[in-house]
């Protein structure tokens, strides 16, 4: 039995709970290590300055003001989209089709500005962009939402196949709002009278973007604490069954939050066309209806918590764009060092519940 | 010394779970040919002691021995190369197998062909050896709590196991199989096996026991032979002070009906019936016990008097104690229940998957059920603080706050909560699932004193029961399902025990029964 005498080398225990400051720091060696490995492999592979590539990505989100607009864009799209998702994963209801709620948000305004360029001035445009908007993303988030209440199908499926219907949809319009003729695009609606287009406050072009945005996370975050709504969302959640217990409507529940879900994601896409890209395409989305569901889980669906991982996906991003043309490297090599850095970022999440022990240490008491 | 006997010997087992002591330097030695029983209250360390018997964990430290050499048992493999084998409390079986294949599942033979034959005669060895009763070829979705149970049990001696360590094996199980069953672990310890059988009944210690372990707060607090002690001395030891072991059962004040079932059937979403032409009366200021074998119809009973099960057929009338006026309550859901007038507790079964919410803190927890009232958007958390301080304070609950999120509350804390939220709406009926199912002792009677205290109050108590001995002390009738069919209704002063049993297992029970002992 001489194989059994041994005690096990590693053992990973959960830690009963951690205090703030105790988490704060085990995130801040995670980042202090992960420049540190992204470093060694900076200077291994492509034998730079690893301080140099640094500068760079703060240079490549921060370098120039126009730049730094562009970060913050980019940033509360994201941010919007999560919040969007946040009232949808709370309820444990898995909404993977933010794609296709956005896609969807921004035909709605697409249609709007061209159709209504002549008849409506710029603000009343806005104004029914905004409703339409919010209303395409919440029928794309209504019927999935109907399909599960009714006859329990997978949302995790519907909700995907709702973004290659939406994709398509897209499709569709580009051919059909061609502009020029035979170009396969939109091209810039609008581009002489800027109608429909989000106008600049204060001289920024992007302000609005961000003050919708934010306001939009500070109402879902009381409306999720603070509302009755917000209540039964976390109770159905957590327990259908005791929802249904305390008399909780679970279907009207699901239907109604995926349709705020599904809005709000529309709402993104708006914001995209209107306020950003002034097109549509079917690459509007870009990904980011995925992406934010990673900001939705890592903030734990907490609207301010986003706000902060938002800012660290699109600023890696950044970075990365800016040290591969300014070191004329290729993609790859500056996507590694964005995947050290996160990688190092989220594993520093598993030492915040879980600790080692290792064979031969005292346990202190 | 009998160390020729010793098959395990544990020294100085020491296991934390974060600040928690589970395990606070325990020796305890287990000997081949003895039963031993491992006594202690709810969250005492007895199943956590015996997981890392069994591999489940690792202690922190202290040693092992088994047959005198020093070990280390990492996994269920190893504990299972060593001859030690855990039936634990909740099956750990695949529903869609046979039982021939889940004992075999996860043994690598030397051969490579799977011979589902030879397996089977094997299995037949073993239960005539000892006297079970299954049949290898049946699924185990088939199968009754009690066969399932049996087959945990041959799967342990399939694989060699001469260690066995029980957990709670009777909490499911009749008092006509907890027979069958203690004649079996007889048998295999007169055949020279060790045994452990871990419980909190005092008259299964003595009945089944040749030596008794009593666990308190994860420390070893005594060590008998069971023959030299009795039920007060174990209480003792097991609670640290003495304790009565006396129900109180008030006469019911003024008994008048309040809720009227009749004819009610209900079937399950795949047709089978659950619950076939049920129908009695509960009366005001008494309570009403409902005994069964587990799953013959009382979670449907109660879910659907709650407004919570479809049904086919029946009416469940409830009486206004204020008005007299009949209140039809079947069709209707909890809120419209609610929405009528009806204050309707029910305490479920499930306490953190449908009475609460697991990562919900107390206060939260509170407003469950109230967090309705009033027009405005916002949910007024005040209220319900207050009323979890006073449950917090009156009924002794032990948490760090009412901030904690009560799935990190013991057994017994986190029945208090739910109780105490649901007799704060002062109900008209209270309904109990296992009420005290895993509570030790202490908040055991707790929750007794607090249903008699409705029952004093006029309130019509329901208490769905597992444990005979309690139902014919608290209840002031007894109403006995068997397989989804009132087999009977008795009075709780002089119901016997045993007719009771019988009444669980076949309807009517003595009346139709030709052969009883």
């Amino acid at each position: 039995m001489s194989q059994h005498t041994k005690v096990p080398l590693m053992r990973i225990v959960k830690r009963e709970s951690i205090s703030f400051w105790r988490a704060s720091l085990i995130r801040l060696i995670g980042l202090i290590l992960a420049l540190a490995a992204s470093a060694i492999v900076i200077y291994a592979i492509v034998k730079l300055n690893p301080l140099n590539v640094y500068v760079a990505m703060f240079d490549g989100n921060f370098g120039t003001e126009k730049r730094t607009w562009v970060t913050l864009r980019d940033m509360v799209m994201l941010l919007c989209i999560g919040v969007g998702l946040a009232p949808a994963f709370k309820m444990r209801f898995w909404n993977i089709g933010a794609e296709g709620q956005i896609l969807v948000g921004g035909i709605a305004t697409a249609a709007v500005m061209i159709y209504l360029r002549t008849a409506l001035p710029t603000w009343a445009m806005l104004l029914v962009s905004f409703a339409v908007s919010c209303a395409a993303g919440a029928v794309w988030g209504l019927l999935p939402a109907v399909f599960k209440a009714r006859f329990g199908t997978n949302e995790t499926l519907f909700t995907l196949m709702m973004n290659y219907v939406a994709i398509q949809l897209t499709s569709y319009c580009v051919a059909l709002w061609e502009n020029p003729f035979g170009s396969n695009t939109v091209g810039i609606i609008n581009q002489q009278t800027k109608a429909g287009w989000f106008p600049s406050l204060f001289g920024q072009q992007y302000l609005l973007n961000v003050i919708i945005v934010l306001v939009l996370t500070v109402l879902m975050f009381i409306y999720l604490r603070y509302t009755k709504q917000g209540y039964e969302i976390a109770v159905v959640g957590e327990s259908e069954r005791t929802a249904r217990y305390v008399g909780i409507h679970v279907k009207t529940v699901i239907i109604r939050t995926m349709m705020i879900s599904g809005a709000i994601c529309g709402l993104a896409g708006f914001i995209a066309v209107a306020g950003s890209s002034h097109t549509i395409s079917t690459s509007t989305a870009g990904g980011s209806g995925f992406t934010a569901i990673i900001v939705a889980w890592l903030a734990k669906f907490n609207t301010f918590t986003m706000i902060a991982v938002a800012a660290l996906l699109v600023f890696l991003e950044k970075g990365a764009i800016q040290i591969a043309s300014q070191y004329n490297m290729n993609d790859f090599a500056s996507k590694m060092v964005t995947g050290i850095i996160l990688f190092f970022i989220l594993g520093s999440e598993f030492f915040t519940n879980y600790r080692l022990v290792f064979r031969g240490v005292k346990e202190a008491h | 010394m009998q160390n020729a006997k010793v098959a395990v010997c544990m020294r100085d087992i020491t296991k934390t779970f974060g600040p928690v002591v589970a395990n606070d330097r325990i020796g305890l030695d287990i000997r081949r040919g003895e039963i031993l029983a491992l006594l202690g209250e709810n969250g005492s360390g007895k199943t956590t002691l015996m997981n890392m018997l069994a591999g489940i964990y690792y202690p922190d430290a202290g040693q092992i021995f088994v047959d005198g050499h020093e070990v280390s048992i990492r996994s269920p493999k190893d504990a299972y190369d060593l001859g030690i084998g855990m039936i634990h409390q909740h099956f750990k079986l695949v529903d869609v197998f046979t039982a021939a294949e889940n004992i075999i599942l996860g043994i690598k033979d030397a051969g490579r062909s799977l011979d589902l034959k030879t397996v089977g005669e094997k299995i037949r060895a073993i239960c005539d050896m000892y006297g079970f009763d299954i049949d290898p070829n049946q699924k185990i979705y088939d199968m009754s709590v009690s066969q399932k149970q049996t087959v945990e049990i041959v799967k342990v001696l399939y694989r060699g196991a001469d260690i066995l360590i029980l957990d709670e094996p009777t909490a499911v199980l009749t008092p006509q199989e907890t027979e069958k069953l203690f004649a079996i672990l007889r048998n295999m310890r007169n055949d020279g096996k060790a045994i452990v059988i871990i419980t909190h009944k005092l008259h299964e210690v003595e009945e089944i026991s040749d030596r008794v372990v009593v666990l308190r707060r994860g420390q070893c607090v005594g060590e008998k032979m069971t023959k030299d002690t009795n039920a007060a001395e174990m209480t003792n030891m097991m609670v640290g002070r003495q304790v009565s072991l006396n129900i109180d059962r008030p006469e019911p004040v003024d008994p008048k009906p309040r809720l009227i079932v009749e004819g009610l059937t209900v079937k399950d979403a795949d047709g089978v019936v659950k619950l076939s032409d049920v129908s009695f009366t509960a009366y005001s200021g008494e309570i009403l016990g409902i005994a069964g074998i587990s799953g013959c119809g009382q979670k449907e009973l109660l879910e659907a008097i709650a407004g919570l099960q479809d049904f086919e057929s029946g009416s469940i009338r409830y009486i206004d104690p204020d008005t007299g006026k009949e209140i039809e309550l079947i069709g209707k859901d909890p809120r419209e229940i609610f929405d009528m007038g009806v204050t309707l507790a029910f305490v479920p079964e499930d306490r953190l998957g449908m009475g609460l919410v697991g990562s919900m803190d107390l206060t939260d927890n509170m407003m469950l059920r109230s967090f309705r009232s009033g027009r405005s958007i916002f949910t007024d958390r005040k209220k319900p603080r207050q009323l979890a301080e006073r449950v917090v304070r009156e009924l002794a609950v032990d948490t760090p706050g009412l901030s904690t999120p009560v799935r990190r509350l013991s057994g017994g804390n986190v029945q208090k909560v739910l109780v105490g939220r649901e007799i704060s709406s002062s109900p008209t009926v209270l309904m109990t699932a296992y009420a005290v199912r895993g509570l030790d002792i202490n908040s055991s009677y707790t929750i007794y004193d607090l249903l008699n205290q409705q029952k004093q109050k006029g309130v019509a108590v329901i208490y769905v029961g597992e444990d005979l001995d309690v139902l014919l002390e608290l209840c002031d009738r007894i109403l006995v399902l068997c397989g989804g069919r009132v087999s009977g209704i008795v009075p709780g002063r002089d119901a016997d025990k045993n007719e009771v049993g019988l009444m669980m297992t076949r309807l009517g029970g003595m009346q139709c029964n030709e052969s009883t002992h």
